[in-house]
Order: structure tokens, then sequence, then C-alpha cells
């Protein structure tokens, strides 16, 4: 792989570009495989970055339906935090926020990881309550975190309204000054072209149709383009997690839902961090190019479309212009949906499965970019010494048998 | 937005009158003090999720409260049909039988 | 001189009405009717902005949406400002204020545009993923000065003076576009009696038919275009939306319409009226007659000013009166563009030459071009143009459009407009929003609608139907057809007649070649508004980026305000022959809503400040208005928190309220919580089902506090029920818990036991709640009711009907404070009259109005839980230390039950609800306040618990909290500690959760 930096930009620029190399290459599988992963987002992506890098093992097939990264990865709204509630969650968030620290130098790719600082505004006294013992728990936990009081948010977030005048006025809010936003495209990027170039084979526009078992473990998936051997498969298919399991012959405790975000047309840098309300219920940030990114609430449903309900867009431009009014006359350019698996109690299932030597990696639901690193990391080391690494064992399956629950809905209210 | 039959008030409503509820045709076992941590589990967490023909429970929550079945694809959002508490689905995916996990023991009949 | 590029005559402008406006600070002329664009243009204004990457300066190329460049910063006052507003687009009005948004210190001398020409070769696709990663730590710099370069226009600072609304509309068929097509559909769905909406981006109605040089019925086109809307106007059923574009096209035939009401007059709606309206349609069958957006073709320095699409010259031309230059050099590969050519001439001006791609082409317009002397050159294409500022030559050359070579050195023709067409692309995008992917056909080179579940009917141009003759009766049947599938009859009529004339198959040509190579060519624009040339397309390819999204997302194609709309087939072509595909294969990018960006305000409509949400009062509220509460709000309610005394502050009130209720009387508005009849023979198997405990003993005329929880036994409601007749019953909630309990008893109901017979009716709003605690509770109560209030005539937990202040009240002997208490439950709107007599017997018991947080306050001291705060979904009865309210024997396995027998629920080192006393009774345990047992532990630290519930504040005298401890039931008197953020550590005792009166001795008096 050639490292990319700015005296090499300068040096291709001599040339016209003309002599850049493929970022990563277009591959024939091979028979067989010492791990499938299915599903070639950031994720997937990630865990056979890590089965390289950090256990050598690089005959790893990344198996992708559609194109790289071009699932939730490309549709998410790029916020990064770890600032959750419950021990296990802290943990697993705050290992991929130290790997988001150093991940553009670490895979040679700028993901553009920005710790532009995340506020979770509270609006009622309730809020408060939850609010000050996240951050309390954050704090013991070696997590970031302060909560701040009306005159605070007022003072760090201009425009927003912090007045009494509006129907759910602020009371306070947390930030996380660690949080921020990343480069969704870059992370899936600079992922594949650094496990790429550490051998991995990323198979992109294949399907896989089915999983070919005996005595009770996979040995490789059926796919559109014929059989690939694997020893070990991982699946990390967000979404279509439910669909995966059923081709493996068990149902998962998911169900997937629309998620829509929007975003407005590019204006002059206005809001500088990530803004979140659980009560008004929307969340807004402003990228690199100015577009104002805003996500909305999940629709209730199961849909696989890609799309949910105009209502759901209404009510968070209500939620954006409540606490932003001088947005009122800013303009909303594109809207999109994602298909998020969600679990019932707001955390992944990162878990072997009834099948031996198949793993799942899903249930991120609303927030798995912001895991992205730590998801692909602890996956890998799992899929690598097949058990469980000990920040993924909290999130077996079994959880939902023996009701080990980590319930982090407060922590996940509105999607993020 | 979905528009939706309500078979209790006979009209097409809007979708924001209504409120999705899950997989419909989940029975509370008849015995839960006989389920293993496993089927009782099951019977609260574990969905078909199916990409293509569903059958969820909806609320007609901002109209005659009643709750009702929808069948639905879910990739595309079509409608199907509507149909009442108690009553079968007319349309079912041509294999729609529930992947296997844990055995449920026995389910109530009257949904 | 005032609109120098003014025709003398021509155009739709009204030249009587003459409009001054400003842009960039100079003043300008222009007349009703104009675009702003049509009004730049006839002031000879060639430079309306700079580019986004490359600093280099641009002007319009379009007449409509597809505009990428004309985007600018309208608006008189701060308040008042619109960013990213297409000149093209927008109507002049008398005061219009606009600027350009990009640009140091302005767009005609441009300091970055010279680090443009700089660094621009160092600033390929993705570059910035390339770079700026060392060292580590300067990112943040980096991105600070890219941040700098970010955006087009700018929000406003100040807040929104205008309003918006939004309007729910049924109707039979919704026809999107009133060009010929959409025209004629309108008169056939119309004439048949159905509920017909039409819609319109534009000014006025008409579409292509407002500059066409063809004629219906041998007069102007624009003549037959005012008898149909005057048909159509007469037709009650048809409803005409100008200035109203359809943005999305949803599920179920959900279409969402952006109608500007007022953007036409001013950059602020007139007083009392709304700026712009959201119409939320839902229709039996939809007719898109979007049309076809030309695409301009991609040559080098394509964006040089001056360089247009042919059809806007005509519209320009035609439609304004304007003439933006006064030599036209025109590039095609279809017959359509020659139009152009001919309009110009016409116009008097002169037509350089033609460039044409084909070989020998015959058509009826290219001939008429002939037949005027206009030289046309054939295989032959502009391949680059020259100017700074403005376009002053194209030099045009011989090409092959196989190989994709230039093969003659070509010659440089002296000109100030250059005039291209490659072809047409079919408006799919409300066609494609629900996922239909378009299919490409290559008789007309362009995309056309996919098959889709949704009941539409595609007519006219957004089927490739071009032809006006065509395109006119395609509408009419496509009509036809949606109002016949609508239910109504089909109707028949004539169509006015149409010139036929000879037309040619175009030529595929999207990128003309350049005889440098892309890479080494000037820049060929593909996508202006972000600066997305054909060589960075071929760059991504040659990355590696094969997917059109990939190509898409890597280069920025199409991310603009105009999605793309004039660049996005272009940009698949390049790419695809960069690949050596086809374009099919190539595929398109998702479309998805919005058609045209679309304003927040108007897609909030009302639904903001006050009325985000209903605000829900209790029947006392102005009482409490009266009484200087401040309010909390829970769930939609707005209840009393406390009543500060003059000086008084929350600590001090609430202490006030709390010792005045322990002391003597205190009145709280108990109105806001959840109240359910239940009524019919099995309520009472029901209650015994959905709560913990047993119901089947309690008698009439007494009362239970019940819990709830969910299948899997974690507790999500509680509060008391009282038994009314053996088959009534009358649940309360929590105030937040009402409308989901509810639902909750319906759907166990509706979907388990259907077989119970029994009826749930919310009355939360029927009664008002006015609650009496305080030792002097009794006496008070006594001098406003005729109920026997005896201790032993009216035990604790049981409930009377009598008259209090004089009506029919339901007075509950309940109590959430410890303290002697009576609810009393009157009609709610008697409730005012009741309050007052009870307040004005109050007064020589210093009866005292307490707000939610003494309650708060006095329940803890008891020791009593608030579900919601106390618990947070992971909490089960017996976590409470509430195993007394759980009927373990009950006959049926109620809800919960079997959730909390799963091995989790069984542990003994869960966390458990206990009572903590900080050591120093002067210190205070912060609500969220963490527990560990070894505060000395390196972090992360082993938390044991936390504190759910903490006063400073109170009656006891000394700080107290309620918290959960691992195990902490079994570990009464041990100590826990809590670090604090400031790094002090507070100290306390786990102790039993009742502080007051363990024995209940104060409230069974």
């Amino acid at each position: 792989m050639k490292r990319y930096s700015g005296f090499g930009l300068f040096k291709h620029s001599l040339s016209h570009h003309e002599n850049w190399q493929r970022m990563w290459r277009t591959p024939t599988p091979k028979k067989v495989y010492d791990v499938v992963i299915v599903g070639g987002g950031g994720h997937g992506l990630a865990t056979a970055y890590y089965l390289a890098k950090e256990h050598g093992i690089t005959n790893v097939a990344v198996i992708e339906k559609g194109y790289l990264g071009g699932g939730n990865t490309a549709r998410n709204t790029t916020i990064v935090r770890s600032n959750y509630l419950w021990d296990e969650s802290a943990k697993l968030y705050e290992h991929a926020m130290k790997l988001w620290e150093g991940l553009s130098q670490d895979i040679n790719y700028n993901v553009m990881f920005s710790q532009r600082g995340v506020y979770n505004l509270c609006h009622t006294l309730q809020d408060i309550r939850d609010s000050e013992r996240r951050v309390n728990a954050n704090r013991l936990n070696g997590v970031d975190g302060e909560l701040l009081n009306t005159e605070q948010v007022a003072a760090e977030i201009p425009y927003l309204d912090c007045s009494k005048n509006t129907r759910y006025p602020i009371l306070g809010a947390t930030i996380q000054r660690r949080g921020g936003v990343a480069r969704h495209d870059a992370v899936a990027w600079g992922y594949a072209r650094a496990a790429d170039a550490l051998g991995v084979d990323l198979i992109q526009q294949t399907e896989v149709i089915g999983f070919r078992k005996e005595n009770g473990a996979v040995i490789g998936v059926e796919t559109n383009k014929g059989f690939i051997g694997a020893k070990r498969v991982g699946v990390v298919t967000a979404g279509n997690s439910g669909h995966m399991a059923r081709l493996a012959g068990f149902r998962l405790p998911l169900e997937s839902h629309p998620l829509q975000a929007l975003v407005s047309e590019p204006i002059k840098p206005i809001i500088d961090s990530v803004i979140m309300s659980n009560a008004v219920h929307g969340y807004i940030s402003q990228s690199d190019k100015g577009d104002l990114v805003i996500g909305a609430g999940i629709d209730s449903w199961v849909g696989y479309g890609q799309r949910g309900s105009y209502p759901i867009i209404e009510h968070t431009m209500q939620a954006i212009v409540e606490m932003f009014p001088i947005l009122s006359r800013v303009r909303m350019n594109r809207q999109w949906g994602g298909i998020v698996d969600t679990c019932p109690d707001a955390c992944p299932i990162i878990s072997k499965t009834p099948v031996k030597n198949l793993f799942f990696n899903c249930g991120w639901g609303t927030g798995g970019f912001k895991a992205t690193p730590g998801s692909g990391n602890v996956f890998a080391a799992s899929l690598a010494k097949g058990e469980m690494h000990p920040l993924a064992a909290p999130f077996s399956i079994d959880r939902f048998y023996n009701g080990a629950l980590i319930d982090e809905h407060g922590a996940a209210a509105v999607a993020h | 937005m979905l528009h939706i039959f309500c078979p209790h008030c006979g009209e097409l409503r809007s979708e924001e009158e209504f409120h999705a509820s899950g997989q419909a045709h989940i029975a509370r076992p008849l015995d839960p003090n006989s389920c293993t941590d496993e089927e009782w589990g099951t019977y609260m967490f574990f969905r078909d999720n199916l990409r293509g023909i569903h059958h969820e429970l909806w609320d007609h929550v901002a109209g005659c409260r009643q709750y009702f079945n929808v069948t639905r694809n879910t990739e595309t959002y079509e409608i199907l049909e509507t149909y009442k508490i108690g009553e079968q689905p007319k349309v079912t995916a041509r294999e729609n039988t529930p992947a296997t996990s844990a055995a449920v023991n026995e389910r109530g009949e009257n949904v | 001189m005032s609109q120098t590029y003014r025709l003398s005559s021509g155009g739709r402008v009204d030249r009587s009405k003459v409009l001054n406006f400003t842009f960039n600070g100079k003043s300008y002329q222009g007349y009703a009717g104009d675009s702003l664009a049509a009004a730049l243009l006839a002031n000879g204004v060639d430079i309306v902005g700079r580019s986004f990457k490359y600093s280099r300066p641009r002007g319009i190329i379009a007449s409509g949406t597809e505009e990428p460049n004309a985007i600018l910063q309208l608006g008189a006052t701060e308040a008042t400002q619109i960013p990213n507003v297409r000149a093209t687009q927008q109507p002049l009005y008398s005061g219009l204020v606009a600027t350009s948004t990009n640009g140091w210190p302005n767009v005609n001398t441009d300091v970055m545009g010279i680090l443009g020409k700089v660094g621009g070769s160092m600033m390929p696709p993705g570059f910035y993923y390339k770079t700026f990663m060392y060292p580590k730590s300067f990112w943040m710099t980096y991105e600070k000065y890219i941040r700098k370069a970010a955006g087009l226009g700018r929000s406003p600072l100040q807040n929104d003076p205008d309003s918006y609304d939004y309007m729910n509309q049924h109707c039979d068929v919704l026809i999107v576009g009133s060009g010929p097509a959409g025209l004629a559909a309108a008169l056939a769905a119309g004439r048949s009696g159905a509920r017909v909406i039409l819609a319109d981006e534009q000014e006025e109605f008409g579409g292509s038919l407002l500059d066409t040089r063809e004629t219906l019925d041998g007069k102007p086109a624009a003549d037959w275009v005012a008898s149909v809307i005057a048909e159509l106007q007469a037709m009650p059923e048809v409803t005409l939306l100008p200035r109203a574009t359809v943005n999305g096209y949803h599920d179920h035939n959900f279409l969402t319409i952006h109608e500007r009401l007022t953007d036409h007059l001013g950059d602020h709606a007139p007083l009392g009226q709304v700026r712009h309206r959201v119409h939320r349609v839902r229709a039996k069958r939809v007719v898109l007659a979007t049309g076809a957006h030309e695409r301009p073709l991609v040559y080098g320095n394509n964006d040089v000013p001056g360089n247009m699409l042919a059809g806007a010259i005509s519209v320009y031309v035609r439609r304004y009166g304007v003439a933006p230059g006064r030599k036209l050099v025109l590039s095609t590969n279809n017959d359509h563009a020659y139009r152009a050519a001919l309009d110009w001439h016409d116009a008097g001006l002169q037509v350089v030459a033609i460039a044409d791609a084909r070989h020998n082409p015959r058509g009826s317009l290219v001939e008429e071009a002939r037949a005027k002397g206009i030289r046309i050159l054939t295989s032959s294409a502009i391949i680059e143009s020259r100017g700074t500022k403005h376009v002053t030559g194209a030099r045009v050359a011989a090409i092959d459009t196989v190989a994709h070579k230039v093969t003659s050195p070509g010659e440089w023709l002296e000109c100030d407009l250059i005039g291209t067409s490659g072809g047409y692309s079919p408006i799919v995008h409300l066609a494609s929003h629900l996922g239909g992917r378009p299919v490409w056909r290559d008789d007309i080179l362009g995309f056309v609608p996919g098959d889709a579940p949704q009941k539409r009917v595609c007519v006219g141009g957004i089927n490739g139907v071009y032809a006006l003759g065509d395109a006119l009766a395609d509408g009419f049947e496509g009509g036809v057809r949606a109002a016949t599938e609508a239910g109504f009859q089909p109707t028949t009529g004539s169509l006015p007649k149409t010139v036929a004339r000879k037309e040619e198959a175009s030529v595929a040509l999207f990128q003309v070649p350049h005889d440098k190579g892309t890479a080494r060519a000037p820049k060929q624009f593909v996508d202006q508004q972000n600066d997305v040339t054909a060589a960075a397309i071929e760059l991504a390819t040659r990355e590696g980026f094969e997917s059109v999204e990939h190509v898409k997302r890597y280069t920025a194609l199409g991310f603009g305000t105009d999605q793309g709309k004039l660049g996005n087939i272009n940009g698949l072509a390049i790419a695809a022959r960069s690949m050596g595909i086809t374009i099919p294969q190539m595929g398109t990018t998702m479309f998805r809503p919005n058609y045209t960006p679309v304003t927040f305000g108007a897609v909030a409509g009302r639904h903001c400040g006050h009325i985000f949400e209903p605000v829900r009062f209790t029947a006392l509220h102005s009482w409490h208005l009266k009484n200087n509460a401040e309010f909390e709000d829970v769930g939609q309610w707005k209840r009393p928190w406390y009543f500060p005394k003059p000086g008084e502050d929350l600590h001090t009130a609430v202490e006030r309220e709390c010792k005045a209720v322990r002391a003597s009387v205190g009145l709280l508005d108990a109105s806001t919580l959840g109240k359910i009849d239940i009524q019919g023979p099995d309520a009472r198997e029901f209650l015994n089902r959905v709560y913990t405990n047993a119901w089947t003993k309690l008698d009439v005329g007494k009362a239970r506090y019940g819990l709830m929880c969910k299948e899997d036994g974690m507790v999500f409601d509680d509060g008391v029920t009282a038994c009314v007749a053996d088959n009534h019953f009358i649940m309360t909630t929590t105030t937040g818990g009402a409308a989901r309990v509810l639902q909750w008893l319906e759907l166990y109901h509706q979907t388990e036991w259907p077989e119970l017979k029994v009826y749930f009716t919310s009355v939360t709003d029927h009664w008002a709640t006015m609650t009496l605690s305080g030792p002097n509770s009794r006496k008070l109560l006594a001098e406003v009711t005729d109920i026997d209030l005896d201790k032993d005539a009216f035990p604790f937990m049981t409930w009377k009907e009598g008259n209090v202040g004089g009506v029919p009240a339901r007075v509950f002997r309940i109590s959430f404070t410890g303290e002697l208490s009576y609810e009393v439950n009157v009609q709610a709107n008697y409730a005012m009259g009741v309050l007052e007599k009870i307040v004005e017997a109050g007064k020589k018991y210093n009866l005292t109005p307490y707000g939610t947080e003494t309650m708060h306050v006095l329940r803890a001291e008891k020791g009593f839980i608030i579900v919601g705060q106390d618990t947070d979904g992971s909490m089960n009865p017996d976590d409470l230390n509430m195993s007394w309210c759980v009927g373990r024997n009950k006959p049926f396995s109620w809800i919960g039950l079997r959730g909390m027998n799963r091995e989790d629920c069984l542990r003994e080192d869960r966390k458990q609800l206990v009572g903590l006393k900080p050591v120093d009774p002067k210190k205070w345990l912060p609500e969220g306040a963490q527990l560990v047992n070894d505060p000395n532990q390196p972090i992360p630290m082993d938390m044991v618990g936390h504190v759910t519930s903490s006063y400073a504040f109170n009656s006891l005298g000394y700080s107290f909290a309620m918290g959960v401890v691992k195990g902490g039931l079994k570990r009464m008197g041990e100590r826990v500690y809590s670090p604090q953020a400031d790094g002090s550590v507070i100290e306390a005792e786990i102790v039993s959760s009742v502080f007051f009166d363990p024995k209940g001795e104060q409230q069974n008096v």
C-alpha cells in the first residue's frame, strides 16, 4: 500500500493525478477462507482489518451484496460519543472512542474524526436526574462528561433557544467534549483500503443467500455467485441481520426499522458541535461542507425499504425549529432512510449463535456508527479466538433468556 | 405515509392515527410458569422480523382504540389486508413458517 | 445604462412596471414578470458567484430548478434572510436585495480564485482523505480552515418573523406539472368531474408552452394555455396551485407540495399571510407530467460565464425578452436545440455557428436554420471555451463521438454566448422516490420511470415524449386514464393542432473529447456547484470506486442544492465510459425527496413554540397562577412545582411547605394522575392479571395500592385502585403513564383475553383531584363536606361518596405523604368553586398549597417510590423491597410473575432500593450520584449503585436520600461513598428507606 501524505498529493498533482493506485483490489474469491465476514459496512470492514492487523489472520474475505459501506454506514449522521449509562456499554463504546482517536493515523486515511463535542439537552427535572446519573457513571468509568446548567448551555451554543418561552425549556445539558463526528464514507473506505493492503479479499456485488452447515457447524456461505468455504463466519449485516439469521435457521431478538435523516442545503458554519435532545426529539450538527445534518426517530414498524413516513420528518423539523428558531428559513435539501436493527434493550448483540463457528454482530440499532472501530476490534478478537472478547461477552444473545439486559433506552431514546 | 384500512371503522385512514405494536399472532403462553427461561425469553423478545410479507399488530390509537392485524410487505410497504383480532390472514408468504428456535410450549389459540 | 441586454420587444414581462432591486450592493432595474436571473442577465451581470472549491467565476446556466450556479442570498433585513435562493426561480419584486454567497472581497475580484488556480491541482477528489493527518493533533486546526470555506448562503441570525402552515388535501387526481402534457391531463381529468389538483413549481402555468416558438391551432401556444386555465378555473372540483412544487412522493400515494404564497411579493410575508404552505396530499391517482431537463455538454472551461443551456437561451429571449449576449455559438447533438439558434436569429442577434455532433442532420429545424443562412458545422462540437470573466470564444472541432476523439484542429470562433445541448433527461425524481429504479432508453438517451407499485400515470416528457403534439395526446390520455381509475367516466375532447415536423435522432454525446485527454485538458465541469470535473470522475473509477454511489460519494457529484439535475447523467456516462460499461449497467443513484429544497419552517408548520406539543392544564390552573406557582413539565401537563412566597427560593419554599403539611394541612392539585374507569363482570379478574398483588378480596368502598409490571417483571406503573362496585373500579396511574397504561390494558384485553367482559374508559380529565394532607385535614374537610369523616366510619384506605363544597364528590382516604389525607375528587368544571370553599375554610388551619417538589419530599420521607425516578425499567418489585405487594400465589400467572423469576432476576446482589443517610447531615447527595464501596480505587471504579431521590430541605431536619445499592437490603448500617466531580467524597450510611413514621401512626388516625 502506497502511503498517503501531503507530499504524495503534491507529487501526484505534477502527473495530473493519472497515477493513483486503486484503493482496493477486485479479487476472485478463493475456495475457502479462515474467516468470512458477511457485510461490507464499517463494522464488517473494521472486523476484517483488525483480524489481519491484530491477529495475523489475513486469509479473510468480506462479502458485500452491494458496494462497500453502502448500507447504514452511508446513511447515518456520523455522531461519535461514548457516554453510555451502563458499565458494559460505556466500556465498549469507550474502547471504540479510544480507537477513533488514533484511527486516521492507524489506517493512513483521514476519517476526519472531529471532536467537536456532543451535547444532550435536558428539558425536565427527570432529564437532569438521569443526566447527572449518567455523567457520574461516565466519570467513574473513565469517560469524560459534564453537566451544564442553562446559562452555561446558552453560552456554549449560540442561537439555541434557552429562553423560558419554549414548550419544554432547556434546564441544562450534558457534554462529552471528546465526542463529535467523523466522515462516514471515509471510515468504510479507509478500513477497506487498509484491510485490502493486509491481504483481505473484498468481494462486492455478491449476496449471501444461505449458510452451509455440517454437524451443526457452519462451513461456508452460499452466495449468488457460488459457494465460499469458511472456518468461521462473522455476520455483520445490520438491518438484514434478522434475514441472515433466518437463513442460518434461527431467530434473533431484533426488529428492523426505518430510521430517517435529512440534510439542509449547505450554509455557512453556524453550529459547531452536535446537539441532541431526547425530550424534543431531534438532533443536529453541521458538516464540514456546511450541510446541517439532522436526525429523526425510528418509524415504529418493520421496514426494509430504506425510507420511512413523512410525519417523522415533520416532527423532526419541528424539534429543530423549536431548538433553533433562527433556522426556520433555512431549507431542507434531501432526506433518506436506513434500516436499523433494534434490540429490546437498545444494546447490540455480539455473540455466538446456535450454529457453531457462526458469530453475529448486530442490533446496534440507531447508534452503530460511533462503535465502528470498537465493534470491529472486539468482534475480530472473538472470531480469532473462537471465544467472546471480554468487552463483548455481556452482549451475548443469552441475556434475552436469563434477563441480564443492559437497558440503554435512556441513552438512546432518540436516534443518533 | 401509510394509508391503513381500519377493519373496525371500515375506513382508510392515515398512519398518523395508528400505532404499530409489533409482530402479530404472538400468543402469551397459557402457562407461563411452566416455561423455561429460554421459552419465556423467546416469547418476549424474539421476532420473525421478516423481509417481505409480514403480519403485524396495529392500534387505532387516535381513532376507535381497537387493535387489529395488518398483512404488509416490509420491502414495498404495500398493505395486502387488514383483519380483526381472532381472524386469520388470507395472504401469507409461501414459506412463512417461522424459523425454529427454542420450542414454545402450548400457545393460546385466540389470537 | 439600464438593462443593456433587454430586447426592445417580446417576452411576457410587463414593461410598464419597473422594479428596482440590488445585487451585491448595486442598484438595477427589471420588469414585473422577470425572474431574478432574467433581470440580472438583462443588466449584463455575468458573474453571480464563485465556485466552491476552485473559486472560479460562475454565471447563470439555466432558467429553472436545474440551475447550479446562481445560488444567492436574499433578504433586506437580518430576520428575513433566505440562504441559497436559486435566481432562476425567484420572481423579481420591488426592493429585492440579493448578494452572492461566495467570493472575497467580491465575486468579480476574488482573492481565493488565485489560490484556486494554484492549489486546485492539489485538490483532486478525496484529497482531504489523503492528507491533513499528521501530526495527529492538528486535524482540528486544519478543519477550522476547511470549515471557513463551507456553505453557500447563511442562516439569518434572528428569529423568523413569518409563519407557515400545512393543509391536508384529498383528491382523485393530482397532476404534477403544467406543461403541455400536464394541462392536457388536467383538462381530461377535470372534465370527468374528478377532484383535481394541478400543481406547478413556476409562477405561471404552461411550462414549455410559455417560451415555445411552436403554435397551437395556428396561434401562440400561450393563448391555448390561457384558455385551458380559464376552463379549469371554472371547474369547482379543480384546485390550481402555481408556485407549488411537488417535492416528495411517499408511500400509498401521499405527496407533499411546497407552495410559496408570498415569495414573489417580498422577503417577508405581508401582515396576516402565511409565507409557505405544505399541502399533504393523499391522491387516488397521480399524473406525473414533470417534463425533462436539458443536459449541457461537458467540454473544456465550460463553466466560464456565458456558457448556457440552449433551451435556457430560448427561455430568456422569448419569455423575458432578454438576450444574454450578442454573438451565439451553439453546440448540440439533437434537433430541439436548434430552436435556441432560431429564436436568437429571430430576435435579430447573430448566430455565429451551430456545431452539430451528427454527420448529416436533416430535421425540419435544422433545415429551417440552414434556410436562414446559419452556418452549421457537422460532426463537430465545442471542445473548449475561452474567457476569464466572460466567454470570448469557442473552439469548435470535428469529433468522433464513438472513438471519443478530436479529429481536426478546429477553429476559434469569436462569441460572447455559448449554448449547448446534449439531449434531455426526463425528470424521473418523483417517479423514483419510492425506489422504482429508472430504466435507460437508448432511443431517447435518457432514463424513464421504472416500474413502481404506486398508482400513477406518467405523461409527456417524463416518458421521453417530446414532440408537442405527442405530449398533448399522451397527457390527455393519461388524464383520462387517471380519472377513470379513480372511478370517473372517461371524457373525450379535441386537442389543438400542432405543426408536424420531421425530427431526427440525436447522437450520444456527454463529455466532448479534447485533444489533450481528460486529465490534462482544461477543466471539463460535470457538476458546477461542487466543482466536479470529468477528470475527477475518471480518477475515482481509477482508484476503484466503481459503483455509481461510490463515484457520487467520492467526487461529491450531485451533492449540491440542485442534486445533480444537470450533471448526474453526464457523470454516469463518463464513469461508464471510463470503466468500459454501459450507462444502464452503471445505473443511477437513489432519488430521494426533496425534488427542490423546502424551507424548514414550512415543514414544521405551526407546530413550534407553545403548540410544539399540546399543553395540558388542570381545572385549577388559574388558581395556581394567581398563587405564584412555579411549574414543572410532567408529560404534557404543567404541574405546580412549588408556591414560593416573596423572597423564597425553591429550597426555602419547599421546606416551608413540608413543615406546614406535617404541622397542619396542605393542599395538592393531584388532578393529573391518570384515572381509568374499569367496568364489567370480569373487571376484578382483569386487575388480578395486570397488577402484581391480589384484588379478589377488595370490598366495595375500599382502595388498594397496586404495582404493574411488564412481562419481564420490571415495574412500569403504580397507583391506587378503588372498588366502586363488584364490577366497577377506578384505577389511578402515574401522571406520565396514563395513556400508555390504558393502551396496555386494551392490548391485553383485546389480544389476549377478549373473553373477559371488561371495559376501560379514560376519565382523567373528567375529575379534578384536590389532596388535603396533614393532621388538620379531617377538621378542615369536615367544614365543607357532609361525609362522616369519623375515623371508624371512614377508615384509612377506603373511599366515600358525598358532597364537598356543595357538589357531588368522591373522597378517597389514602396517603402519599404519610399524613392523614383525603383526596377529594369532583367533576372538573366544579373544581374551582370547591377549591375556593376549601381555601376559605382552610385559612384558620394555615392551609398551605404545595407542589410536586414537596410531594416528592414527603413521600420520600415515607419511603414511597416514584416510578420513573426510583425505577428505570430494570427494577422489579423485589428490588424495590416491595415483595409485600407481590401475590406469588395468585391463581393466574399475572403479567410480570414469570419475568421476575428469570435467572438474572433472582440474583441476591441485584441493586435494591434502600435509604441513604449522609454521615455529615449537612451534606446533600446529588440525585444521580454514583456509589462505591471504596472511594480510593482507581478509575474505572466498581460502582455499586446510585442515588435516585435526595432531599436536603424537608421536614426531617437532616439530609436524606433513596438509592439503589447492590445487595443493599442486607447491608443496613454499612457505609457507601459517593465520589463527586469536584473530587470530594460524600459518605453515607445504608438505612431503611422509611424515614418518617415507620409504623404508619400518622396516616392511620
